[in-house]
């Protein structure tokens, strides 16, 4: 079975240009600021097409669509609460 | 109980010296069934983000391919703790026994201390040392460097540490990949809070089964915790699965004088004091509820302080110490700090409340690092904690705490 596809924001490179969310209204949301909100990782397979072109434009290449399944392990707690440093 | 952590002289004794830890606990232990006995012992992290060590330890030893690394975490950023400072000043041959048992274990080359610049005591104690074992017959068995890490909250967090021992700059980076995959020299690192090398240090001499004896919930063992508030705050040593109560009993903070408590910290959340008197700290049983322990931070918030206006003092802080890379944290943070302050004086707006709830539920898993997902926990356990008093901050601009409890 070919793997679904996961959208992933590099938080640090994003500058907010918010044309991922133009093109994939369906699966991005904008913050007031205009930074992307994921509704859903997981991309459904009909918006793959989509995705891919989201990943293209994105002028500061902070968007990628990737094969494989979340990491682990992940030495990291569940996002609440949260955690900061090594434990 | 007796301490195990900080067992040995007393704690006014200052740092404990090589001669008098060896009397104490004899040599440094062998690692060769190290990692087998932390994973039985069920040590869990004491950074804040409680991962079970042995899982840690293993999955280093088996990326490292023998030349892995190991960072010994030391960098107190939280302020409300002490007991990272404490247990370096006190028992430092404790925390190197665990970053020397962990290299050998993991298979590092190098032991890298990274230890807040601030904690001065900490970082002679453990520079006399590191000092006290290079003269012995023996010597270190693998380098070990302590690195000053920059006073700052976000210099704690793992990859910032990493980023800093290598590059000298202490802002989170972006994951993957993580410390266990490319850390310190780009290899395989253990990132390890130093008050868990120090637990691991005791579970390879005495034994997984020794460990479990203590601790009342599904945790076993002891911690360090830090507690403020009360007659008599300080860093202790608990069993994990202690009430809040016993732990308010030992500090001196009564409830009937205590009207909220906060728990990990600023990266953990409140609980209204008649609440979090029976909750156990037990981090496993804390999560379930979606509570933290965190770094082991107990405050007592006293009765006739208002609690918006701690909040809204603990989010200006956490919103000032973000590393200024992610878009949702810079700008999440900050309005959500100047609206949690609007409305501490008594100036909200029309939907402040509403847009504080949108905001914080907005945030987790928006940064690099977590810096932001703690500050959402921290506001939504606010907003529920303090719910009445938001409401009357929001709609009167008045606070029951009356004039005192006004921000400045």
């Amino acid at each position: 079975m070919i793997p679904r596809r996961r959208l992933h924001v590099d938080r640090i490179r994003c500058d907010g240009y918010g044309m991922c969310a133009e093109l994939l209204p369906e699966l991005i949301d904008l913050d007031d600021w205009g930074y992307p909100i994921l509704r859903a990782d997981v991309v459904p397979r009909e918006f793959e097409g989509l995705a891919r072109k989201a990943v293209e434009v994105c002028p500061v290449l902070a968007l990628r669509l990737t094969a494989e399944p979340r990491r682990t392990p992940t030495p990291i707690a569940r996002p609440a609460p949260a955690s900061r440093s090594g434990s | 109980m007796a301490a195990r952590i900080l067992a040995g002289p007393p704690l006014d004794a200052g740092p404990e010296s090589l001669r008098d830890h060896l009397a104490r606990l004899g040599p440094r232990p062998n690692a060769r069934a190290a990692i087998k006995e932390l994973e039985a012992s069920g040590l869990l992290g004491r950074g804040g983000a409680g991962f079970p060590a042995g899982t840690k330890w293993r999955t280093v030893a088996a990326r490292g391919g023998g030349d892995a690394r190991v960072l010994a975490n030391g960098a107190e950023g939280e302020p409300l703790s002490a007991k990272d400072r404490a247990l370096m000043t006190l028992r430092p041959h404790l925390v190197l026994d665990g970053a020397l048992l962990a290299a050998s274990a993991v298979g590092a080359a190098e032991v890298v201390l990274y230890v807040g610049a601030e904690h001065r005591h900490a970082r002679s104690a453990l520079s006399r040392a590191i000092g006290e074992r290079a003269a012995t017959r023996g010597g270190l068995p693998v380098p070990v460097t302590i690195v000053d890490a920059p006073t700052a909250y976000v210099a704690g967090e793992e990859t910032a540490a990493v980023h800093f021992v290598n590059d000298r700059d202490a802002r989170p980076t972006a994951v993957p990949p993580r410390p266990f995959e490319a850390g310190v020299d780009g290899r395989p690192t253990l990132v390890q809070n130093v008050e868990t090398l120090a637990c691991a240090a005791l579970v390879a001499r005495r034994g997984a089964a020794w460990y479990r004896e203590r601790g009342s919930g599904t945790t076993p063992g002891t911690t360090l915790i830090t507690v403020t508030g009360g007659s008599s705050p300080g860093v202790r040593e608990i069993d994990l699965g202690t009430t809040v109560a016993d732990v308010a009993g030992m500090a001196g903070a009564r409830l009937a004088e205590t009207s909220a408590v906060l728990l990990g910290g600023y990266f953990g959340g409140w609980a209204p004091a008649a609440d979090a008197w029976e909750i156990a700290l037990d981090p496993a049983a804390l999560r379930e509820r979606g509570r933290t322990l965190g770094a082991g931070v107990i405050a007592f918030l006293p009765a006739g302080q208002c609690g918006v206006r701690a909040t809204a003092r603990i989010i200006a802080y956490m919103a000032a110490q973000s590393a200024a890379q992610c878009g949702p944290c810079v700008f999440g943070l900050r309005a959500i700090g100047d609206t949690l302050e609007r409305i501490a004086v008594g100036t909200g707006r029309s939907g402040d409340l509403a847009r504080l709830d949108r905001w914080g539920r907005q945030l987790p898993g928006r940064g690099a690092c977590r810096h932001p997902d703690g500050a959402a926990g921290h506001l939504a356990s606010a907003l529920d904690a303090f719910g009445e008093e938001f409401r009357l901050h929001a709609a009167t601009g008045r606070c029951s705490a009356g004039a005192a409890g006004r921000a400045a």
